[in-house]
């Protein structure tokens, strides 16, 4: 490869990378709200999973893209509420209820698109890019940034926004204390449960806005398991990322880099591998970095825990 | 309004399942004096406390504060009517800084802070009118203990309050915090503020307050001013109960030295020097026993003589070899039984059967294992014997231990103790949460292995125990060995005021305080 070509493979690259980034960039970032209130959904791969198909569903009955990301969100909190009502009300294991619906997750939606969709054959029309005026022009970084769609542009504000609201507002404050120091904020007089919920609430509804993007702005058809991982790869990034929402957004980039490296290698014909290692990279690096990354400095100490009142 | 009181707490009862945590409490409290809450562990403090800053709700009787009767339902509630509690755990999100902490739970939940330079300037403020020295953007989890105990105090009159209770303040203060604290207690009367107290420590309550309530068994039974009393006669009030049992038993007949500690030295598991230079001789057919109030270093001593803590300087020596630092295993296996205080954490697995339990020690020893499998016919055995002679109660060995209650709980840990043939028995708290019954029957059994040439120290805190069984009996304070008495319940006061810290030459003198 000449400097030119690897020039544009770059580019491609990273462009690629902050595409396949976006479904874990929400996803995380979500999960990284309900882990500061002391909430561990590790049913987020079948939140994604729910949003990706209501997405799918809205959008293919209405055609309207804005409308199928909005029904993700909302069927991903709609997931979200059983998960709360068991592991905050019911005080069941959050891992066990978590299980149960990426399990619950994965069968439903395949149930209901064999039975009404898989036949049709059709997809849908998804999110165009859109190409930033004079900025998509310039070498390199036009290639990489400013051809993308309006919902990958979209995850710079979410990570800004998320920031913002954990620590600028009264609100994340108290989310922060609520998985840290839950009695401490009961005898402050906020209610424990509530900022619990709303915890789960905005963590699945972006999981689900995340299953949307694949199916209304990455590929045009919901297909069974499509998350492939994704979000179990995105509590992996939360751990990675310390919980902070901002390094949510960077490590879910680099997860994307690998995605996209994983495909773009299997292109290249002049490298010689299976293309099924290339493919296990993604979970490969997420082994690896569990395992760099460890020790428990900056998990919210009530990670997991239901709060009993007096 | 100027003739009633403050504060008027009206026969209040509070019961927790079976145990009764307030017997109908009476008690007055003035403005702006400092009154302390005397009394033994578990004798109804912190709950009566608690009742009275709404974190909970009294069963019956009546709260009337500024002459009006009060109910509150959580703790905004009476810091609304400025009634504010720093508790002996703080209520401190670890995560946040110190102005964070403040503002937790302040204003609508939607609020965007922007206002957090005037709220660090009023913590300066009252900072530095108190020099408490607290940082408004510290973060919680950098501070000492004892910071974050005046962060705790400073949120209380951040958050504007006339009565202050402070829950064990001290308990976790060096000497020098304690002496900053006990000043700031008089600073924020002096501000027109009501301080009440709660601690166990004669010496503190003498040097401060106003007033002292001792409280006994869920009861306040006395009320006196400082100035009318002495720590001869608190000491009496705090630990003078009915005198119960008489055990038969025989003279003690001392034999060789089992067990000997040189000089031992350790620190508590939070880093705070716990015991200093502590020696002690234990001889075969002797039991000797360990008297303090408790928080005084016998929970450090007991974990460093069984390896459950680390050893910073001295011996310990059992049977003339020296098992200073060993592993706790190793320790064990050379003749050293303990039954410990916590039993829940150092002394059995709820979750475990009671034959799992009676052979945690030597589940790997014939004859309960053998080429590697657990032999489970010896096992059961074994745990029905022990089981029968020591009566405890169970359907049968195969029943999880958790099932139990305390006390037979603590007759199976007894029992596995003492049927591993030691030489030395290390008790601390032999007959904590077990009923009468069970006592008795319990130290008739420490008895009778005094009798057979065993080497008994048991650390309490009731002395009862303590008088029914001990040959002589040291008292702990401050991590030191102060004294040491016969069981001899006509030197009840001695006791008392060797428990408080006061030493030989203090007893001279009439009362020290006042």
């Amino acid at each position: 490869m000449d400097d030119m070509m690897f020039l544009t493979f770059l580019a491609t690259l990273v462009g690629a990378a902050w595409r396949l980034a976006t479904p874990l960039i929400f996803a995380s970032i979500g999960e990284v709200f309900s882990e500061r209130a002391g909430v561990l959904n590790i049913g987020l791969e079948g939140t994604m999973l729910v949003g990706a198909f209501c997405g799918f569903a809205t959008a293919f009955a209405t055609g309207s893209i804005l409308l199928g990301l909005l029904a993700g969100v909302g069927g991903g909190m709609l997931f979200g509420l059983v998960f709360a009502f068991f592991t905050i009300t019911i005080k069941a294991d959050q891992i066990v209820v978590g299980a149960a619906l990426n399990l619950l997750g994965m069968g439903l939606t395949a149930f209901v698109f064999r039975t009404y969709y898989v036949s049709t054959g059709k997809g849908i029309e998804i999110a165009q890019p859109i190409h930033i005026p004079w900025l998509s022009d310039l070498p390199f970084l036009g290639e990489a940034f400013f051809r993308q769609n309006l919902i990958v542009y979209s995850t710079i504000l979410v990570a800004i926004l998320a920031t913002l609201v954990l620590y600028r507002t009264s609100f994340g404050l108290t989310l922060r204390a609520v998985g840290e120091h839950p009695k401490a904020v009961d005898v402050a007089g906020r209610n424990v449960a509530a900022y619990r919920y709303a915890a789960v609430m905005v963590g699945t509804g972006l999981a689900g806005l995340g299953g949307a993007f694949l199916t209304l702005g990455h590929s045009n058809q919901f297909v069974e398991g499509i998350t492939s991982g994704r979000g179990f790869i995105a509590l992996a990034v939360v751990v990675f990322a310390r919980w902070s929402p901002i390094g949510a957004f960077f490590v879910s980039l680099l997860f994307g880099l690998f995605y996209a490296l994983q495909l773009m290698l299997q292109a290249q014909a002049s490298i010689v591998v299976p293309y099924q290692v290339l493919q296990a990279l993604p979970y490969l690096m997420t082994i690896v970095t569990l395992v760099v990354v460890r020790g428990k400095g900056a998990a919210p100490s009530k990670l997991g825990q239901p709060y009993e009142m007096r | 309004m100027s003739a009633k009181p403050f504060l008027r707490i009206d026969n209040i009862r509070k019961r927790f399942g079976p145990i009764i945590a307030s017997d109908g409490v009476t008690l007055e409290i003035d403005e702006g004096e400092i009154h302390a809450l005397l009394g033994e562990n578990g004798a109804g403090k912190s709950v009566l406390m608690s009742m009275i800053c709404g974190m909970v709700r009294p069963d019956e009787g009546e709260i009337v504060y500024r002459g009006q009767s009060v109910r509150f339902n959580s703790p905004r509630e009476a810091i609304r009517q400025r009634i504010g509690m720093v508790h002996q755990h703080f209520m401190l999100v670890p995560n946040l800084t110190v102005a964070e902490n403040y503002i937790l739970g302040q204003g609508s939940a939607l609020k965007v802070i922007n206002d957090m330079d005037k709220v660090h300037a009023k913590i300066r403020e009252l900072s530095d009118h108190y020099a408490l020295d607290v940082r408004p953007d510290a973060l919680i989890e950098d501070l000492s203990v004892g910071e974050q105990q005046r962060v705790e105090i400073l949120k209380v009159l951040f958050h504007g309050i006339d009565l202050l209770i402070l829950d064990e303040p001290t308990a976790v203060l060096t000497p020098q915090e304690t002496d900053r604290l006990l000043a700031l207690m008089g600073e924020l009367v002096k501000d027109g503020k009501t301080v009440v107290f709660i601690s166990h420590k004669l010496d503190e309550v003498m040097r401060v307050s106003n007033r002292i309530s001792v409280m006994r068994d869920g009861r306040v039974v006395h009320t006196v001013n400082v100035a009318e009393t002495d720590a001869r006669a608190l000491a009496r009030m705090m630990v003078g109960r009915d005198v119960g049992m008489e055990l038969p038993r025989s003279p003690a007949a001392p034999g060789r030295i089992v067990l000997s500690v040189e000089n031992l030295t350790c620190r508590s598991e939070t880093g705070l020097p716990a015991v200093r230079g502590v020696s002690l001789d234990v001889r075969a057919g002797e039991i000797v026993g360990i008297a303090g109030v408790s928080g005084n270093g016998q929970t450090e001593l007991s974990l460093a003589l069984s390896g459950l803590l680390p050893v910073d300087a001295g011996r310990v020596v059992l049977n003339g070899t020296d098992i200073t630092g060993l592993e706790p295993a190793r320790i064990n296996a050379s003749g050293f039984s303990h039954i410990p205080e916590d039993r829940h954490k150092h002394g059995i697995v709820l979750s475990l059967s009671l034959s799992e339990n009676t052979i945690l020690q030597r589940y790997d020893q014939p004859p309960f294992a053998a080429r590697g499998m657990l032999n489970r016919r010896a096992i059961g055995e074994h745990t029905r014997d022990l089981i029968k002679r020591f009566r405890v109660k169970s359907r049968d060995e195969d029943q999880r231990i958790g099932d139990l209650s305390g006390g037979n709980q603590q007759k199976l840990v007894v029992a596995r103790e003492l049927a591993r043939n030691p030489d030395f028995i290390l008790v601390n708290q032999l007959a904590r949460g077990i009923d009468i019954g069970a006592m008795e029957f319990v130290m008739e059994e420490m008895l009778k292995q005094r009798d057979s040439g065993r080497a008994i120290l048991l650390i309490s805190t009731e002395l009862e125990e303590l008088f029914a069984i001990c040959d002589r009996i040291l008292v702990m304070c401050h991590g030191e060995i102060l004294g040491e008495l016969p069981p001899d319940r006509s030197r009840l006061d001695e006791l008392g005021l060797l428990m408080a810290g006061k030493t030989a030459d203090h007893l001279e003198q009439p009362a020290l305080a006042g």
